[in-house]
């Protein structure tokens, strides 16, 4: 009878638990999507909740200090690590996206304080939904600059 | 030469913990107490040997020598002394040695304790160590090495341990500097107090390992680790609070968690180690969970490897960049391996782990606490399913899918009421038998108090539905929580004839595991005012201002009144200041002074809220931009954050609260109360 009692009880926790988490994933899942797969999937992607990465294109940020409306330009960055890897580690990678002018681009709007690591060849990830104007409206924004804390030789290397 | 004096007494620790480990398990094997003795001396070696690797390493960081990549990596010529000291742990490499460097420090603490008739777990509770000591003494030696130099060779320059060919030592003019986001108080301690609880974990854990391979399964290991689990519980608290600290401080979002993957590999195993403190109660006093209880150890054990690996690895977004880092397959082997063995281990010793009693009542303080194990275990779900989710979603759909910080918050908030709804409850559940009557008649004074409480807020202070049931439940485990002190004060002050404060102050004394446990209870209600606060009732407000103008938000009215701007050459870093007049209801109540550093060296700003504190609200004030002439304005982001320094007042009552809990005392009443029931086994004091 106790025993009954408490498998009954376990199952109605573990049913509340997966419920949670089914349905919690399902209200917040972003897909992870590069700018080619963007531009790829084009109108079928509108409205969704999207987390989209590129390389930040220095030239085109933009800041209005009224608004706080900081704009920019993200190029397409390969989300395959073995790729990457290959045309040299995500440095290079970044460097090369952001001056290829023939890759596809997709233009962020971001609301808000502008970030301290925004800056052009960053890895800019942001979250947030796609418009039918096909300009990404970004509700966060996270950087991370490879250039300056994996490159493991100084500088000066290049010089010598 | 410092290098090659750090690497190789690296190199010598690392074959010093093989042998150790060697030596224990031939030792044990063979009964051989030399052998074992041997082992035992071997791992006490291991403290000064990896100290004096860790003084070199020291050494070449405050003296700013640059042919070292990882001084180059983590300090510049314009960090003070003290910060280059803490780049210790500013870096992968540096950080596995300080790792090391602490577990060899209380494997060393452990082994010199007099064993007595514990001598059995002596020889695995050695090699426990040693193999964990063993694998990042390793990784460090062989994969991270934080004494490797540059050479140039040939015009360019590369990273060896060891000159290659017609190389030369290269010396860089200065270092790049630590990340300035980490240049904060908060930060210099935030690792080290999160690496102390990582690493304490690792000794209840070997001795749970030794208890199984000796089948010496009763309740011995857990007493004898019971201090050290509640020491290593407190460091990785204070760590993740440190952590919330400095976010709030240092990195200008408003907030002080971000459900991101770097914290939660740090607060899970807080969560299986939390479970685990409640459910050893369960098993000193009824004999119940014993498997459980393995499981939950070793669990921590593996998180706990798995957290140093992720917070270290510097992959922030994206769980595919494991295979970016070397060590990061080999970290993965290490968790499988010793998951694998661990478990097989229980199994084995599966029928000796059987419970002493059975669990008779739904209402039983036990049956509450396996409930709160479930619900702590719940949240650990949650949080590795969101961790471990965009791998899941891409190997079965090929698309790469996320969650962000609304899964979590949605996912955990009924989990963690639930806990707050337990914490109420429990302390007045009887073990045993408890029904809805007796915890109802122990229950409804505190009840309705907490329902007059909700009442008056529901009329002056909000109407949230989500914020009332936070605040009920969090009065109720405040009253519930002073009734009992007030209880077993008034029973004890009749009984003894002491006055009342007399009476609470023994009584405390005497229970100190249990009174320690309600003031952990209080302060967890205190720290949960604090996030009702600010995840409920955030404000915020933002634009430019002119000279003179003012923003206005929640009463406050903030003016600005000048910008200043100013390198400060020693530190390599450009301030720009703000000065902003505050008023409250039109009244003058003080200035704030939000800031922007850009530190030179790493060509990067820091930017450094204003923030007033009272018990009431936060006024949190970020300067985000400013024009050229600083007259025509600046640009202000300003957040009113209600309620949140009841969290960092809560987190300081926690730290009482375990100091109580874990302080040594000579009258082990605790373990009178079982001793009772194990008739056929000597009492077991210490």
């Amino acid at each position: 009878m106790q025993r009954t009692k408490f498998i009954l009880g376990g199952t109605f926790i573990l049913a509340a638990v997966v419920y949670l988490i089914v349905s919690s994933t399902q209200a917040s899942k972003e897909y992870f999507l590069t700018v080619d797969e963007v531009k790829a999937q084009g109108a079928s992607v509108v409205g969704k909740s999207l987390r989209l990465s590129g390389a930040v294109i220095g030239d085109t940020i933009q800041y209005d200090p009224n608004t706080l409306a900081l704009t920019f330009e993200v190029a397409h960055v390969t989300g395959d690590n073995a790729e990457i890897e290959a045309q040299g580690g995500l440095a290079v990678v970044l460097k090369t996206a952001s001056s290829d002018s023939t890759l596809n681009r997709v233009k962020v709007v971001y609301v808000g304080p502008k970030p301290d690591l925004l800056r052009g060849e960053a890895q800019a990830i942001m979250t947030g939904k796609i418009g039918a104007d096909g300009i990404f409206q970004a509700d966060e924004l996270l950087l991370k600059c490879p250039t300056k804390y994996e490159q493991a030789v100084p500088e000066q290397a290049s010089t010598n | 030469m410092y290098s090659e004096f750090g690497y190789g007494i690296l190199l010598l620790s690392f074959f010093v913990a093989i042998y150790s480990v060697v030596a224990a398990v031939y030792g044990a094997t063979n009964k051989s107490l030399a052998l074992i003795e041997s082992a035992r001396r071997s791992m006490l070696l291991m403290f000064p040997l990896i100290s004096l690797s860790a003084a070199t390493l020291i050494y070449l960081l405050v003296n700013d020598h640059y042919e070292v990549s990882f001084v180059y990596e983590v300090t510049s010529r314009s960090m003070p002394t003290y910060l280059k000291v803490t780049a210790w742990w500013g870096g992968q490499a540096g950080s596995l040695v300080f790792w090391s460097w602490l577990l060899a420090a209380f494997a060393s603490a452990v082994t010199i304790r007099k064993w007595d008739r514990d001598i059995e777990f002596l020889p695995w509770v050695v090699v426990v160590c040693s193999v964990t000591l063993a694998f990042f003494i390793g990784l460090v030696v062989f994969y991270e090495n934080p004494f490797t130099r540059f050479w140039s060779v040939g015009g360019a320059v590369e990273p060896h341990m060891f000159a290659p060919a017609n190389a030369t030592l290269f010396t860089a003019q200065d270092g790049r500097g630590l990340n300035p986001l980490l240049r904060h108080p908060g930060m210099v301690i935030h690792p080290p107090m999160l690496y102390l609880g990582f690493v304490s974990f690792v000794i209840p854990y070997a001795f749970a390992m030794a208890a199984l391979i000796t089948g010496r399964t009763d309740d011995r290991w857990i007493r004898l680790t019971r201090r050290w689990s509640l020491w290593a519980w407190l460091f990785l608290s204070m760590g993740l609070v440190l952590g919330g600290r400095w976010a709030y401080d240092v990195l200008g979002w408003g907030g002080y968690w971000g459900w991101d993957p770097v914290e939660i590999a740090s607060f899970m195993p807080w969560l299986t180690g939390t479970a685990f403190l409640h459910s050893v109660m369960i098993q000193e006093k009824r004999g119940l969970l014993k498997h459980w209880n393995m499981i939950l150890v070793i669990l921590t054990y593996d998180l706990v490897i798995f957290g140093t690996f992720l917070t270290r690895s510097g992959v922030l977004s994206s769980v595919h960049a494991f295979a970016n880092s070397p060590i990061g397959p080999l970290f993965m082997v290490f968790v499988t391996t010793s998951l694998v063995v661990s478990i097989g281990l229980v199994i084995w010793r599966w029928p000796q782990l059987h419970s002493e009693t059975e669990m008779k009542s739904m209402l039983s303080r036990e049956a509450l606490f396996l409930l709160n194990n479930l619900l702590f275990m719940s949240i650990l779900v949650v949080c590795f399913w969101g961790v471990i989710f965009p791998l899941v979603s891409e190997l079965f759909t090929g698309q790469k899918v996320t969650v962000g910080p609304p899964f979590y918050e949605r996912a955990t908030a009924p989990l963690f009421s639930a806990l707050l709804f337990l914490m109420a409850v429990a302390p007045l559940s009887a073990w045993g038998h408890s029904t809805f009557e007796t915890l109802g008649r122990a229950m409804w004074k505190s009840a309705a108090a907490a329902s007059v409480v909700t009442a008056a807020l529901f009329f002056t202070y909000t109407k949230s539905i989500g914020a009332l049931i936070g605040f009920f439940l969090i009065a109720l485990i405040l009253f519930v929580t002073f009734q009992e002190f007030w209880r077993g004060a008034r029973a004890r002050q009749k009984a003894q004839d002491e006055n009342f404060f007399t009476a609470l102050f023994r009584l405390m004394g005497r229970n100190r595991r249990r009174y320690g446990g309600y003031i952990i209870h209080i302060s967890m209600a205190l720290m949960a005012i604090g996030i009702l606060g600010i995840e409920i009732f955030q404000s915020e407000t933002q634009g430019l201002l002119k000279q003179g103008e003012s923003l206005n938000i929640s009463g406050y009215d903030v003016k600005y009144r000048e910008l200043a701007s100013w390198d400060s050459k020693g530190e390599g870093v450009n301030y720009t200041r703000a000065t902003l007049d505050i008023y409250q209801n039109g009244i003058y109540i003080g200035e704030l002074n939000p800031r922007i550093d850009y530190y030179f060296d790493s060509q990067q700003n820091m930017t450094i809220p204003g923030n007033r504190s009272t018990l009431r609200d936060d006024l949190y004030v970020l300067l985000v931009d400013w024009q050229p002439v600083s007259s025509d304005g600046a640009t202000f982001k300003i957040f009113v954050n209600p309620l949140v320094n009841w969290l960092w007042i809560g987190s300081l009552l926690f730290l009482v609260g375990v100091i109580f809990a874990a302080w040594p005392d000579k009258d082990p009443v605790e373990e009178r109360t079982r001793a009772s029931r194990q008739v056929s086994q000597p009492s077991s004091a210490d």
